[in-house]
C-alpha cells in the first residue's frame, strides 16, 4: 500500500475528530461565551420601574452580591424562567435585580402583579443601550455579580432549578443572605 | 408522552425566537455624512446579528440588531474609528460578532488555509505534469481520433 | 392503522435493503450466481416498500391526520393542499424519508439500465447502494420515525413553518436532494470497481451519464434555493455562505471536477485513481452536508432542529461508509496505473488544473464552514466566519480556473498545440474585454476595474466556447451532443460570471421610510408608496402595500409587497414585490410599521440578475444534452463497445 494513497483516509480521520469534538460541545453552539466574565461589570445606571425619577446603579450595589436578570413581557422564555426566580427569591440567598428590557412600564407592572415579583428592585432599559454595553444578546440573560463588582458568572439563557443550584448558589459564599436594606417589591 | 415530546419541541422553537418582537424593522435611518454612511454600511455588513442564526446586522430584523445599528451610528457620529467600534463590540460579545475573522496570529491558520491549499495544489500539479510529460511517446495514433 | 402500515413498510424496506447489500456484495465475491440475480429483486421490493411508505405519509398529510406526530408538527387544518404535500419534506423526519425515496428511485433506474453490464459489476453497484439505503432506513427507524403517533391526537396542527409556505418549497428540496442523492450512484460505481480490484476500460463511460445527471440536478437545486431565498427572505440576498448552503455547494464543486475527470479517464485511461477519489469525495460531502444540517453542530438559518443524538448516528454512519471507501481506495487505487503521457499545455493538463482548483475551492469552503469547530478544538471558542471570509478565499481558487477555461477547451489531447488556437483566443479575449469596458463606461458606470475584469472573463468564456462550434458549422461538420452540451454548459458558466459581476458591482440598495404619497429615489428609480391595506389568506393575515415604480416620470409598474402573519406559529414572512425590467429586478420589501401610515421599506435595483438564474440553467441544460449523447445509448445496447481512443471521431 503506497503511503500517499492513505492521505485521504488520514485527512478524513482528522475531520471526524473535529466533528466529534463539535458534537460534544454542541450545547454551546450559538451561545456566546461572554468576554466580560471575570471582569468588572461595566458601569450601569437605570431608572426604577416604579419611580422613573430615581435610579439604581452598579455603584450603589457595591459591597453586595446580586443577580442582574434581563427580561421582558414580550419574552416567552422568561415566563418559563419566572417560577425559578420566584423560588430563588423565597430562598433569599441573593437578591435579584430585574432589568425590564425594551418594554412598556405599564405592561411590566401588570405582568409582575399577575405572575409575582421575584425582584428586590426592577429597573428599565427602554433603549437597550445598557443591554448592549453588557453584551446581552437575547432574553432572558442573567449575571452573577460579587461585592467587588466583578461578573463571576453569566447565564446565557433560561435559568433552570438545576442551573440555579449548580452555577449561581455554588458560587455564593456559604452563609450569604439577601441584605436587609434591599427591601422586596418595587 | 408524545404530547410532552411535542411540547418540548414547541418550547425549543419558542426559545429560539424568545426575544423577537412582533414588529419587523427594516432600518431606514441613515447618517447625513456620506463618508460616515459608507463606513456604516460596511460595518453593518461585517458584523453579525447576535440573536440571529446567521445574518449580518444589515440583514436582520431583530430589535437588538436595530439597537446595535443605532449605537454604531452614534459612535460613528462621535468620531470613533471602525477599529474602536469593532473592539467595543468584541469586548462585549466576543469575536463571534465578527463575520470577518480578525487578521491576527491566532487566526493565521484560518486565513492561511486557502493559500496553503493552493500551494499544495500547485505542487501536485507540477509533479504530475512533469511525470506525464516524460511519458509522452511520439506515436499520436492514440489521440488522432480524439483531436479530429 | 395506516401510519402503522407505513412504519411496517419502512421496516420491510430496511430488511430488503440489507438483503440487497448482502447479495450485491457477497454474491460476486463468492461467485454465487443466484445471489447476484436476487439483488435486482431486492431493489424492486425496496422501492415498492419505500414508495408505499411515502404514499401513506402523503395521504396522512392530505387528510389532516393529526394523530401522526410529524403531520401535527408540520401541518394545519388551514394549510393549503400544495403545502400539505410539500410539508412532507418540511422538517427532519420527512426530508429523510425523501432522501430514502430518491435513493430508491435512483437505485431502481440504475438497476434497469445496467442490466446489460457484466453481472458481477452490476451486482456490486446495487449492493453498495443497498448498504447506503440500509443505513438511512436504520437511522430513520431508530431516531426519526415519521410515523410516530401522537396520542391523543392533536386537535389541530402546529402548521408548517411560514418561511416554507411558498412555491419554492415545493420545488427546491426534491430537486436538490435528487442531485445530492444521485452522487451516491457515482460512489457506488467507484466502490464496485474497487471491490472488483480493477477498472473496466468502459467503467468511465458507464459512470459518466449518471454523474452528469446528478450534477445537473444539483445545479438546478442550488439555483432554485438561491432564487427562493432571494424573493422570500425579504432582504434580497441570494447567497449567504451559510453552512447549509455551503453543504450543497461543496458536493457541486467536487461533482464538477468529477465529470471532467471522468472525461479524461474515458478518453485516455488516465486519472483513474483521481476519478475514484473524486467520486468518493463527492458523495462524502453529500453525507457531510446531511450531518451538518441535522446535528446542531453549526449555527445556520436553514438547519433543522438540533439533536446531538441524531448527529452521533450520522457521524458514525459517515465514518463507516467513507472510512470504508477510503480504506478500499488506499488498498486498490495503487493497482490502477497508466503509462500514457501528455504535454504541459495539453487538454489533460488543463483538466488536471481544473480538478485541482475545484478541489482547492471546495476544501477552502469546507475549512471556512468548519472553522468554528476547528477553532473550538484549539480553544478558540468564539470564531465566526461569514461572507467577508468566503468571498476572497473562494475567488482565489476560482478566478484562475475561469481564466484557464478558455485555454483548456482549445487545447488538444496529449499535445496541446495551443499555438494553433492562439489567434482565436487572443481575438476573443480582446473582444470580450472591449465589450466589457463598453458596458461599464457606456452603460453601468463606476466600479471600473473589477467590473471590466468580471465582464471580460465571462465574455471570454462565452466567445471562446463558440469558436469551435462555429468553425465546425462553417465546415459543415456536425456537432455531437456531447460537444454541444459542453459548449452550452460553458456558455452558461460565462453567463453566470457576467451576472455575478453585474449584481455584485451594480446593485443599488436602500432602506427608506415612506408615508402614503411619499416617494424616494433608489438607483435611478422612484418608489412611491400609495398606501397599505389588510387582507386575509387561507392561514394568515397580511398587510399589503401598493408601491408605484417609475423612472424619469414614466410609470413602469406597480408592486404589492406583503408581510404575512401566520396565525398558528405567530411568525411573519415577507413576500417581496419584484418586477423584471430587461433583466434587471426592481425589488421592494415591506419593513416596519412606523405608525401613522408610515412604513419602512427595502428597495433594491438588481441589474443582470435574470442572468444569474439563466446561467446555471444553461449549465444544467448542457449537462442534459451531454448525457443524451449517442455513445451512451450505444454503450447500453452493446456493453462491449470499442475501447477509448478509437473510432467514433469525437473531439470531446
Amino acid at each position: 500500500m503506497k503511503p500517499r494513497f492513505l492521505i485521504p483516509l488520514g485527512v478524513f480521520a482528522a475531520l471526524v475528530v473535529v466533528l466529534i469534538v463539535g458534537l460534544k460541545d454542541s450545547r454551546t453552539v450559538g451561545v456566546l461565551q461572554s468576554p466580560l466574565v471575570g471582569h468588572r461589570i461595566p458601569d450601569w445606571s437605570l431608572p426604577l420601574l416604579n419611580d422613573p425619577n430615581r435610579s439604581l446603579s452598579a455603584q450603589q450595589l457595591r459591597g453586595q452580591w446580586y443577580v442582574l436578570n434581563f427580561w421582558g413581557t414580550w419574552c416567552y422564555a422568561c415566563r418559563a424562567e419566572h417560577p425559578v426566580l420566584l423560588a430563588a427569591q423565597r430562598d433569599a440567598r441573593v437578591q435579584i435585580i430585574g432589568v425590564d428590557w425594551k418594554d412598556e412600564n405599564s405592561d411590566a407592572l401588570s405582568w409582575l402583579a399577575q405572575l409575582g415579583n421575584p425582584y428586590a428592585q426592577v429597573v428599565t432599559d427602554k433603549a437597550g443601550d445598557t443591554a448592549i454595553n453588557l453584551g446581552v444578546a437575547a432574553a432572558p440573560e442573567s449575571f452573577l455579580v460579587n461585592p467587588e463588582g466583578v461578573i463571576v458568572y453569566k447565564e446565557p439563557g433560561v435559568i433552570t432549578a438545576q442551573s440555579w443550584k449548580r452555577e449561581f448558589l455554588a458560587r455564593l459564599p456559604p452563609q450569604s443572605t439577601v441584605p436587609a436594606a434591599a427591601g422586596s417589591g418595587s | 408522552m408524545r404530547a410532552v415530546a411535542a411540547a418540548a419541541g414547541l418550547v425549543l422553537t419558542l426559545l429560539l425566537v424568545a426575544a423577537v418582537h412582533p414588529a419587523w424593522a427594516v432600518d431606514a435611518a441613515t447618517l447625513s455624512d456620506p463618508v460616515l454612511q459608507a463606513r456604516y454600511e460596511g460595518l453593518i455588513h461585517e458584523l453579525r446579528c447576535v440573536q440571529c442564526e446567521n445574518n449580518s446586522l444589515a440583514d436582520s430584523d431583530a430589535p437588538i440588531a436595530a439597537d446595535v445599528r443605532r449605537q454604531i451610528r452614534g459612535m460613528l457620529a462621535a468620531g470613533k474609528s471602525d477599529r474602536q467600534i469593532k473592539d467595543y463590540l468584541v469586548s462585549r460579545y466576543s469575536e463571534f460578532i465578527l463575520f470577518r475573522p480578525e487578521y491576527s496570529w491566532r487566526n493565521a491558520w484560518l486565513w492561511g488555509l486557502p493559500l496553503v491549499l493552493l500551494l499544495i495544489g500547485a505542487i501536485v500539479a507540477v509533479r504530475i505534469v512533469r511525470q506525464r510529460a516524460a511519458l509522452v511517446n511520439e506515436d499520436d495514433a492514440d489521440v488522432d481520433a480524439l483531436n479530429s | 392503522m395506516l401510519p402503522e402500515l407505513g412504519h411496517f413498510a419502512l421496516v420491510l424496506a430496511m430488511m430488503l435493503a440489507a438483503l440487497q447489500g448482502f447479495f450485491g456484495i457477497a454474491g460476486p465475491a463468492l461467485g454465487r450466481e443466484r445471489w447476484m440475480a436476487a439483488t435486482t429483486s431486492a431493489v424492486a421490493g425496496q422501492f415498492v416498500m419505500v414508495a408505499t411508505a411515502v404514499g401513506i405519509l402523503v395521504y396522512a398529510f392530505v387528510n389532516f391526520d393529526f394523530s401522526v406526530l410529524y403531520v401535527a408538527e408540520n401541518s394545519n387544518s388551514a394549510l393549503p393542499l400544495m403545502y400539505r404535500i410539500a410539508a412532507l419534506w418540511g422538517a427532519h423526519e420527512g426530508s429523510l424519508l425523501l432522501w430514502i425515496f430518491l435513493l430508491a428511485v435512483w437505485t431502481l433506474a440504475v438497476a434497469i439500465v445496467i442490466r446489460r453490464l457484466p453481472e458481477p459489476f452490476a451486482a456490486r453497484v446495487l449492493g453498495v447502494l443497498g448498504v447506503l439505503s440500509f443505513g438511512f432506513l436504520l437511522f430513520t427507524l431508530a431516531t426519526s420515525d415519521p410515523f410516530k403517533r401522537l396520542i391523543p391526537a392533536a386537535a389541530d396542527g402546529r402548521d408548517l413553518n411560514p418561511l416554507l409556505q411558498d412555491p419554492g418549497l415545493a420545488m427546491h428540496p426534491p430537486v436538490l436532494y435528487t442531485g445530492y442523492v444521485g452522487l451516491a450512484v457515482a460512489f457506488a460505481f467507484a466502490c464496485a470497481a474497487m471491490l472488483e480490484g480493477r477498472m473496466d476500460p468502459l467503467w468511465a463511460r458507464w459512470t459518466r451519464p449518471w454523474t452528469t445527471a446528478a450534477w445537473a440536478f444539483l445545479t438546478c437545486g442550488i439555483t432554485l434555493g438561491s432564487w427562493w431565498s432571494y424573493y422570500t427572505l425579504g432582504w434580497g440576498g441570494y447567497w449567504e455562505w451559510d453552512p447549509v448552503e455551503n453543504a450543497s455547494f461543496m458536493p457541486w464543486l467536487v461533482a464538477t471536477a468529477l465529470i471532467h475527470s471522468l472525461a479524461v479517464t474515458e478518453k485516455r485511461g488516465l486519472f483513474k485513481s483521481w476519478t475514484l477519489l473524486l467520486a468518493i469525495l463527492g458523495f462524502s460531502l453529500s453525507l457531510l452536508g446531511t450531518f451538518l444540517v441535522r446535528s446542531g453542530v453549526l449555527v445556520s438559518v436553514h438547519s433543522f432542529a438540533a439533536d446531538p443524538t441524531r448527529g452521533r448516528f450520522i457521524l458514525g454512519f459517515l465514518g463507516l461508509v467513507i472510512g470504508g471507501a477510503l480504506t478500499l481506495y488506499a488498498w486498490r487505487a495503487p493497482l490502477l496505473k497508466s503509462n500514457a503521457g501528455f504535454d504541459l499545455l495539453s487538454r489533460e493538463s488543463f483538466l488536471l488544473f481544473n480538478n485541482i482548483l475545484l478541489v482547492v475551492a471546495a476544501a477552502t469552503v469546507l475549512g471556512g464552514t468548519l472553522a468554528p469547530l476547528i477553532g473550538d478544538t484549539m480553544g478558540q471558542t468564539s470564531l465566526s466566519v461569514g461572507a467577508p471570509y468566503f468571498r476572497p478565499t473562494f475567488l482565489l481558487a476560482i478566478v484562475p480556473l475561469l481564466l484557464l477555461l478558455s485555454l483548456g477547451i482549445h487545447a488538444n489531447w496529449k499535445r496541446g498545440r495551443l499555438e494553433a488556437a492562439a489567434k482565436p483566443l487572443l481575438v476573443t479575449l480582446v473582444v470580450a474585454v472591449v465589450l466589457g469596458a463598453a458596458a461599464v463606461f457606456g452603460f453601468f458606470g463606476g466600479h471600473h476595474a473589477l467590473a471590466i475584469t468580471g465582464f471580460g472573463i465571462g465574455g471570454w468564456i462565452i466567445l471562446s466556447s463558440l469558436v469551435d462550434p462555429i468553425d465546425r458549422a462553417r465546415r459543415h461538420i456536425s456537432l455531437s451532443r456531447a460537444v454541444l452540451g459542453m459548449t452550452v454548459a460553458h456558455i452558461g458558466l460565462g453567463v453566470a460570471v457576467i451576472a455575478l459581476t453585474g449584481v455584485e458591482s451594480y446593485t443599488s440598495e436602500r432602506d427608506i421610510a415612506l408615508a402614503p404619497g411619499g416617494s424616494a429615489e433608489v438607483g435611478g428609480y422612484d418608489f412611491k408608496l400609495l398606501g397599505t391595506r389588510a387582507l386575509e389568506g387561507p392561514n394568515y393575515s397580511a398587510t399589503q402595500a401598493t408601491v408605484v415604480v417609475s423612472r424619469e416620470g414614466r410609470v413602469i409598474t406597480t408592486l404589492y409587497p406583503q408581510v404575512r402573519d401566520f396565525w398558528v406559529q405567530q411568525q411573519s414572512r415577507k413576500v417581496a414585490g419584484i418586477y423584471n425590467l430587461h433583466g434587471t429586478d426592481l425589488f421592494i420589501a415591506l419593513g416596519d410599521d412606523l405608525g401613522a401610515g408610515r412604513w419602512s421599506l427595502r428597495a433594491q435595483i438588481r441589474p443582470l440578475i435574470t442572468l444569474l438564474w439563466l446561467g446555471p440553467l444553461f449549465m444544467a441544460l448542457g449537462g442534459a444534452l451531454a448525457l443524451s449523447d449517442r455513445r451512451y445509448r450505444l454503450a447500453r445496447a452493446d456493453a462491449r463497445a470499442p475501447v477509448p481512443g478509437t473510432a467514433h471521431g469525437e473531439a470531446h
